[in-house]
């Protein structure tokens, strides 16, 4: 029988957790850093929008495309609107995407990768081929075709991102429903009466979930990007609405006559958001899973 | 060896059926009425009926699969609203445009990323290895477009050494006669130096943006491949027997260490393809990314679904190299009974 | 007359990096081999026998560094040699053969291409009649049809024959010295036969010195002329095979001797060593390693342990070794 070579979890519940946070979180300051910038990202996103300085829709043609200065900390864009506050107040929108893309994906592919694990069969072979077509694509081209497809709101930049990264989660909890389908509490479980399907939804899937958190952060950057490159070619979020993506893709004609900070403060943001991200991702993998460590 | 490519194409069969009928789908997926979507925003009703027959939108839908895969069988991608051209005729005038940028910018990254990765293995845990790790995690944070625009907003609007951002080739100057669609390869050809230097100066920002953008996966693979072969018995044992520095690390760790950058390769393909399509519109390059995305902004949907298909198609046709590739290189996968 | 030595090692001290702690691998190690000796370096698993090796080939895991000590080889030392030095004289004067024989060769390279590259290397072979030669080393070491097994991958072999190949490898360049660390772990019992054959036959054809490195003592006692018995790091006792069976004096050798099976032994008759290792990390280590578990123990122990006198034939690091000529019994308490 294959060894459950599962990732360990602490013993003592929260509290020994908290302790193993703090500890791989002094070892490694980068991990600590990528989390305080995580809490930021959040804050801003929650009450960004009730504390910035200028209304962002508001337009002010007399003060366009002025450079930053002390009254506009990153400067206005060219209908006169404040940069600053617009960055602000785009974090939640990406943000609120990154989270939903993530938490569906989870959803989608926890789901179906646990159930083709642990049934085997026909519900492997199909999940299996979805995976398969969906991996055929490069994955921003069909997201790209997806949204062109269904129309471009915000639903469907997260349906698309979470079908996008749907065959990695798929195949990731599918390996280790596969492990756990013959493990000790399973078959207690079973013993005891439990259908097929609870075991699946209320064992197994919350085993699967640590593995799956780390990718979790890392697929968040992932869709932050996915969505801001959507919106560049105009297949994202529309305008006024401020959004990361967008904001660049307007500034990008003037970034080549020098009118910089347009396009510069709002990518600079998505750049910090997805290094976080990935950080805190690398991050939760040693802490989850050491032996990974790359 | 054959019957390994053989097998290979084979198996990617059923990944080509998998593309046709999700482009389909996706063809029918429109909101709203596809056959208006297909006529255009200044269509009539007439015209939309038309249209909706011409499409056979009007059929059952295994019918129309039917018709539609006749239709991609004889080349019929369907016709651009905007242009009034078929769109696989286009297709094929733009892709050697992406095509020469995508090779570039690929090389570019293999160039910089794979002796960074074998460096950062030979030190571990140097300043090199440090600085390779900070620049692949940087390099996969930043969006491409945004790292074009940089590299714009420096190297041509501060520094003046780059030129303006404006497509393949310089107003002054014409393309060579055509014979792969490679400005760089058909100017040497034709003996035009002065065209090939135009091109080339044209080429370097965007195939750096798209370098940088692919870095990370690769010089992150290099070095954990290299650390895990440099510390594997057989590159011991060649040690041990006193073969030359240059023989060990090359000849017997390198070659074993790329077989999985080699496979990530088929990962770096993927990102690239997409990338593409952001760094063409931030370069204003006429390749078949710029052309899918100006048709969405006129709505005129054919080319997008033509381009969608058409990098998929090149998608499986390019992991399916990769694999022969793979196996030319390792035996044990050629050797298998 | 003496021969002179294919190898002299002296004092070498080897110590390791680790997250835990420095790690005292090896202290004060000293033995030689005499061309056309084969030796034997046997100890338990962590004795360091295996890393006395890798440090005088020059090998070692960056996180090793010797501290002390020299390895002689014809005039050079190679402890503290440059790593040109060290390129020169691998393969050339002195080779080593691994545990593990499918591993240690190259997954993706012909087994012909293999020893060709060492002949070409140091065998002053040219690429040209390279490839015939090294199917000339194949046809030495005993492959059957080595023309066609010369284009042949490792992985296309068995453990035996990847053995042999190694063997090929290490011997193409026709080395003074040969070390052989366990390499007939891992293979049945009749290839180990076989294979030990095979080192010995071709040791004695061409004159080469071997130090054959086992946990196994009667391996050991087989095969060898001269056994060198290490212990925690240390060198515990080095006599001639027969002496030393006969006549151990070493408390461990004589634990080690009642411990290996043979073939009129019973099984209850099986004695085990009392103790384990100590742990090598230890500042607080005693002088000689082996106190802590020696039921001969005295309080002269604490004293540093004995050097090896120069024309010593039977050397024992002990301040009270079992009296010369003790019959090989065990003792159970201090005589």
């Amino acid at each position: 029988m294959t060894a459950i070579t599962a990732t360990p979890r602490p013993e003592g519940g929260s509290a020994a957790l908290f302790k193993h946070a703090r500890y791989v979180v002094a070892e490694n300051p980068v991990t600590g850093f990528a989390f305080a910038l995580f809490v930021l990202i959040v804050l801003a996103a929650v009450i960004g929008p009730s504390i910035v300085p200028y209304d962002p829709l508001a337009s002010d043609t007399a003060q366009a495309l002025k450079p930053p200065s002390a009254h506009h900390w990153f400067g206005t864009d060219q209908l006169g609107r404040d940069v600053f506050s617009r960055v602000v107040v785009a974090t939640r929108l990406d943000f609120f995407i990154a989270v939903a893309s993530v938490a569906l994906v989870f959803l989608m592919g926890g789901l179906a990768g646990v159930a083709a694990g642990f049934f085997g069969g026909w519900t492997d072979r199909i999940v299996g081929r979805i995976a398969d077509t969906i991996m055929a694509f490069p994955l921003f081209v069909l997201a790209m075709g997806i949204v062109a497809a269904l129309g471009n709101t915000v639903q469907n930049i997260v349906l698309a991102t979470a079908i996008v990264n749907f065959p990695l989660y798929a195949r990731i909890a599918r390996a280790e429903a596969n492990i756990r389908r013959e493990a000790g509490f399973v078959e207690a479980a079973r013993l005891s009466g439990n259908s097929d399907w609870r075991i699946l939804a209320f064992q197994i899937l919350p085993n699967v979930f640590p593995l799956l958190v780390v990718q979790m952060s890392l697929t968040m950057g992932y869709a932050i990007l996915n969505a801001a490159g959507l919106s560049f070619i105009g297949l994202g979020v529309r305008p006024p609405t401020p959004e990361w993506g967008i904001m660049v893709a307007e500034g990008a004609a003037f970034m080549v006559s020098g009118e910089w900070w347009n396009a510069f403060f709002p990518g600079a943001a998505l750049m910090i958001a997805v290094f976080c991200f990935n950080l805190l991702g690398d991050g939760l993998r040693d802490m989850v899973d050491p032996r990974r460590r790359t | 060896m054959l019957t390994m490519i053989l097998k290979r194409a084979a198996m990617a069969i059923p990944s080509l059926i998998g593309v046709v009928i999700v482009t389909f789908l996706l063809t029918r997926a429109l909101p709203g009425d596809p056959a208006a979507y297909f006529a255009g925003p200044a269509a009539t009703p007439q015209a939309i009926q038309e249209v909706r027959v011409k499409l056979g939108l009007d059929k059952p839908l295994i019918a129309q699969f039917g018709s539609y895969v006749i239709d991609l069988a004889h080349g019929n991608f369907g016709t651009s609203l905007t242009t009034g051209q078929p769109v696989l005729t286009e297709l094929r005038n733009r892709l050697p445009a992406s095509a020469e940028l995508t090779l570039l910018g690929l090389l570019v990254s293999i160039v910089i990323a794979v002796p960074l990765g074998i460096f950062a293995a030979t030190r571990p845990n140097s300043l090199v290895d440090h600085a390779c790790r900070l620049v692949a995690t940087l390099g996969v944070s930043l969006p491409v477009f945004f790292t074009g625009l940089i590299l714009i907003y420096v190297f041509y609007y501060l520094l003046g050494w780059a030129p303006a951002p404006l497509g393949r080739l310089d107003v002054f100057f014409d393309p060579p006669p055509q014979v792969t669609g490679f400005y760089l390869i058909d100017s040497v050809i034709a003996g035009q130096p002065a065209t090939f230097l135009a091109s080339l100066k044209q080429l370097v920002l965007p195939a750096l943006t798209l370098g940088i953008f692919s870095l990370a996966p690769i010089a992150r693979m290099t070095r954990a491949s290299m650390l895990a072969v440099l510390s594997s018995d057989f590159v011991r044992t060649a040690r041990a027997s006193g073969l030359a520095p240059y023989t060990v690390v090359v000849t017997y760790a390198f070659r074993n260490a790329m077989l999985p950058v080699i496979t990530t390769l088929g990962m770096v393909f993927s990102f690239l393809l997409g990338a593409n399509v952001l760094v063409e519109k931030v370069f204003a390059w006429p390749g078949i990314g710029s052309y899918a995305v100006e048709a969405l902004l006129a709505s005129d949907f054919a080319p997008v679904q033509g381009f969608v298909l058409t990098m998929a198609v090149m998608y499986v046709a390019l992991n399916l190299l990769i694999d022969v590739l793979y196996g030319l290189i390792d035996p044990r996968v050629r050797l298998e009974a | 007359m003496k021969a002179a030595s294919a190898l002299s090692v002296e004092g070498l001290s080897v110590e390791f990096r680790t997250r835990s702690g420095i790690v005292r691998a090896l202290d004060n190690v000293s033995f030689a081999v005499e061309k056309g000796e084969t030796i034997a370096l046997v100890g338990e698993s962590g004795s360091g026998k295996s890393v006395t090796a890798y440090a005088v080939m020059g090998i070692l895991d960056p996180a090793g560094k010797v501290t002390a000590g020299r390895a002689t080889l014809d005039g050079l030392d190679l402890l503290a040699a440059t790593q040109s030095q060290l390129a020169d004289v691998r393969g050339r004067k002195i080779a080593m053969i691994f545990q593990n024989p499918r591993t240690a060769l190259n997954p993706i390279r012909t087994v012909g291409r293999q020893i060709a590259d060492v002949l070409i290397r140091h065998g002053n072979v040219s690429r040209h009649d390279a490839p015939e030669k090294a199917i000339d080393m194949l046809r030495a070491v005993g492959i059957t049809d080595p023309s066609r097994r010369a284009g042949a991958y490792p992985f296309e072999m068995s453990g035996g024959m990847c053995q042999r190949v190694m063997i090929a490898i290490a011997l193409a360049a026709k080395p003074t010295l040969l070390i052989a660390d366990e390499p007939t772990t891992g293979l049945d019992v009749t290839t180990q036969a076989v294979i030990m054959d095979l080192v010995n036959d071709l040791a004695r054809e061409m004159g080469m010195g071997t130090i054959f490195i086992t946990h196994d003592l009667a391996l050991a006692g087989q095969r060898s002329s001269r056994i060198v018995v290490m212990h925690a790091g240390h060198v515990v006792e080095n006599a001639p095979t027969a002496e030393l069976f006969a006549h151990p004096r070493h408390p461990y050798t004589a634990e080690l001797i009642a411990a290996t099976p043979d073939s009129a032994a019973n099984l209850d008759e099986l004695a085990s060593i009392p103790g384990s290792l100590p742990d090598l990390r230890r500042t607080d280590l005693p002088p000689c390693r082996y106190s802590e578990r020696c039921p001969r123990k005295i309080d002269a122990c604490v004293q540093p342990l004995p050097h090896p006198a120069p024309n010593a034939v039977h050397f024992v690091a002990c301040w009270n070794p079992l009296p010369a000529g003790t019959v090989s019994v065990p003792t159970e308490s201090a005589a």
